[in-house]
């Protein structure tokens, strides 16, 4: 009887321990997915920084004006050429 | 013979033997548990420092420096990382087909890669931020010797136009000028360090404890809005060039919050490109120079005249015969114009007027409406080199000072100071203090400076001077009512009076309701007219109109008004 008990104890012991060896690599294998990831991420900050300094070149207000006037001929209205409506009316 | 039969057995041995091999054993494991409790007790720390030093690193955690916003969300000023090429002369023993494929991806010159390589220094910077794609294929040709670090490099889109505004950031990615450097503790980044396990093949497997959390910079939401800086900035430059001036400048602020809209200077600089720099370039004038504003000064004189109950709108005052003799000095008109209302003081900018209504006034009282407009004191934005301007104690005022100090001489004031002491008349008779970021909301009324019927009274008078008739008719926009006084005075040099000019303009619109406020100066225009009313007047009227058409501010006079208004009414120049 003790025998059987010490036999089941100590195939509990090893799978335990298998365990925690199985769970510490795939907690490792996580975490340098995760930190994959998190370089990712820095990656694209800076890509979404440039991206912000792209849009605010292309859209500078000098490149719009000069655009509008140049080459598309317009013009900003005279004042007489001005509707004004108000909300609610 | 039997072993049992021995006679060795028989014999008894001393008792001192077996007492001193127990002895000895206990001592030997005496020693081994003094030796261990030595290793796990007293130096484990530096066992385990050793130990840990095999697997365990501290990695650093670059910040990166938080962006500028302008109050619409656009970037204004952007950190990237770039990457610097460096090499170690001694290291790097380059063929010459790996110099000539390291100068051409580097785009210099081989010889002067050589030369850079063949230095006696142990460190070279071969070259300084470069894209980091670059940098990726120089390190794919794995030269020995050469390395590569990681740096920021700061971008603003905007260039020269809000130079000014934001400043510049040095080598390290400090600030340096502008809100770059005012707002420096909130856009600095902190880096961080963290304790990992590294394998065997330097990569990260486990992440021990965080040291320091890496703080990243946060971003600054300015009050500035890019379209009126974009507007001031090419309007202000075309009159500067119109008048061939020496430098300009130009505010604009929000008429009910405070706000710094816009802030321009000419001269400017491209602070993407800082490598010829003056400082004449540099000079944030709306806020580093003061002048003398002369007649821009007149409607604080006028609305103490009216807070102090002493005058009213309507009350005359005799201009006659054009000057004003006080003690030994004597002031002028620009022209005669007899008896004036107060209103008209202002509207035809009489300076024996004001003169005459500031000799009223104890100086005391004078010198403390200034002090709570906030001349004689800095403004306290936080930008480098900001200047008090001068206002004297009124203790040793003389009564020629007093008089002068009506219209705006013998004080100096830097333009930021005059803007936001306009706010009172803007505002009602409050002054609250100007904010170079976004507000979440409007500011509760400010500092009383004077009451809220002087300064309607006052902004009356102020819409009088664009009608014709006044100093400033070029100041007018169609569809909106505009209040405002020009300025124009002589140019101190060296204490001395000189034939050189500051052309100003001090207004603000809708008058019905005050939106925004704009002070523009010119400093010498040489061509053409000197005088505020046609220099500084047409600049307001424009970046006026095209801003407040940019807001959608409903208009608040009927349009075609100014073909209406009498066009030969004659030019009113204001006295200097």
């Amino acid at each position: 009887m003790m025998a059987r008990v010490s036999l089941i104890l100590l195939l509990l012991a090893l799978v335990s321990a298998l365990a925690t060896v199985s769970s510490n690599h795939r907690a490792r294998n996580l975490f340098t997915e995760l930190e994959r990831e998190q370089t990712r991420m820095r990656g694209l900050e800076v890509e979404w920084g440039q991206l912000q300094l792209e849009q605010s070149t292309w859209a500078g207000h000098a490149r719009v004006e000069k655009i509008a006037r140049d080459k598309l001929k317009m013009k900003s209205p005279a004042a007489g050429q001005i509707v004004s409506i108000e909300a609610g009316k | 013979m039997k072993f049992a039969n021995s006679p060795l057995l028989s014999q008894r041995l001393p008792a001192w033997r077996a007492r001193l091999l127990l002895l000895g054993l206990l001592s030997g494991f005496a020693a081994l548990a003094g030796w261990a409790l030595y290793l796990q007790g007293f130096n484990s720390g530096f066992l385990q420092e050793k130990g840990a030093s095999r697997y365990s690193r501290v990695i650093e955690l670059s910040a990166t420096r938080g962006r500028i916003l302008d109050r619409h969300g656009d970037a204004q000023a952007v950190s990237t990382p770039v990457k610097s090429i460096w090499a170690i002369p001694e290291d790097a023993k380059l063929q010459p087909a790996q110099a000539r494929a390291l100068a051409g991806l580097l785009e210099m010159d081989v010889r002067e890669l050589n030369r850079k390589l063949s230095g006696e220094r142990d460190f070279v910077f071969v070259k300084r931020q470069i894209s980091p794609d670059v940098a990726d294929k120089v390190a794919a040709l794995n030269l020995p010797g050469i390395h590569e670090q990681r740096e920021y490099r700061r971008y603003y889109p905007s260039a020269e136009v809000t130079a000014h505004v934001l400043g510049f950031t040095g080598a390290e990615d400090v600030g340096q000028e502008g809100v770059e450097l005012a707002f420096e503790s909130t856009l600095a980044g902190k880096p961080g360090s963290r304790r990992v396990i590294k394998d065997r093949r330097g990569q990260v497997v486990e992440d021990v404890e965080s040291i320091r959390a890496p703080q990243e910079g946060k971003d600054v939401l300015l009050a500035l809005d890019s379209k009126i800086q974009y507007l001031a900035y090419t309007h202000l430059r075309q009159v500067i060039a119109e008048y061939k001036a020496k430098a300009g400048s130009m505010v604009v602020l929000d008429a009910k919050s405070g706000e710094v809209l816009a802030l321009v200077n000419l001269p400017t600089y491209n602070p993407n490109n800082r490598v010829k720099l003056a400082g004449a370039q540099l000079r944030n004038r709306v806020l580093t120079d003061t002048f003398e504003p002369g007649s821009t000064m007149k409607p604080f004189t006028i609305g103490l005249a009216l807070d102090k109950g002493k005058f009213r709108f309507d009350t005359l005052i005799q201009t006659a015969p054009g000057r004003l003799t006080i003690g030994s000095a004597t002031i002028h008109d620009a022209h005669m114009s007899g008896m004036l209302t107060v209103a008209q003081v202002i509207q035809k900018s009489s300076n024996i007027g004001a003169a005459k209504i500031a000799l009223t006034f104890q100086p005391e009282q004078m010198w403390s409406m200034f002090d709570s407009l906030g001349f004689g004191s800095a403004l306290k934005l936080g930008f480098p080199g900001e200047v008090n301007g001068r206002l004297r104690p009124f203790k040793n005022w003389h009564p020629i000072e007093q008089a002068t100090m009506a219209y705006g001489h013998g004080i100096s004031v830097t333009l930021m100071q005059l803007a936001h002491a306009y706010l009172v008349f803007a505002r009602d008779g409050d002054l609250v203090p100007l904010s170079l970021t976004k507000l979440d909301s409007l500011p509760p009324s400010g500092k009383p400076v004077f009451s809220e019927q002087t300064a309607h009274e006052v902004r009356a008078m102020l819409e009088m001077v664009v009608q014709p008739g006044g100093t400033a008719p070029k100041a007018r926009i169609d569809g909106y009512r505009v209040a405002g006084k020009t300025g124009t005075s002589h140019k101190l040099e060296f204490g001395a009076y000189v034939n050189k000019y500051v052309a100003s303009f001090v207004g603000f619109a809708p008058a019905s309701d005050p939106r925004l406020l704009i002070a523009v100066m010119v400093d010498e225009p040489s061509v053409g007219s000197y005088y505020g009313g046609d220099v500084a007047a047409p600049l307001f009227a424009k970046v006026m109109a095209a801003s407040l058409r940019a807001l959608g501010v409903p208009f608040d006079a009927p349009l075609n008004g100014l073909q209406v208004a009498n066009q030969d009414a004659p030019v009113i120049r204001e006295g200097i």
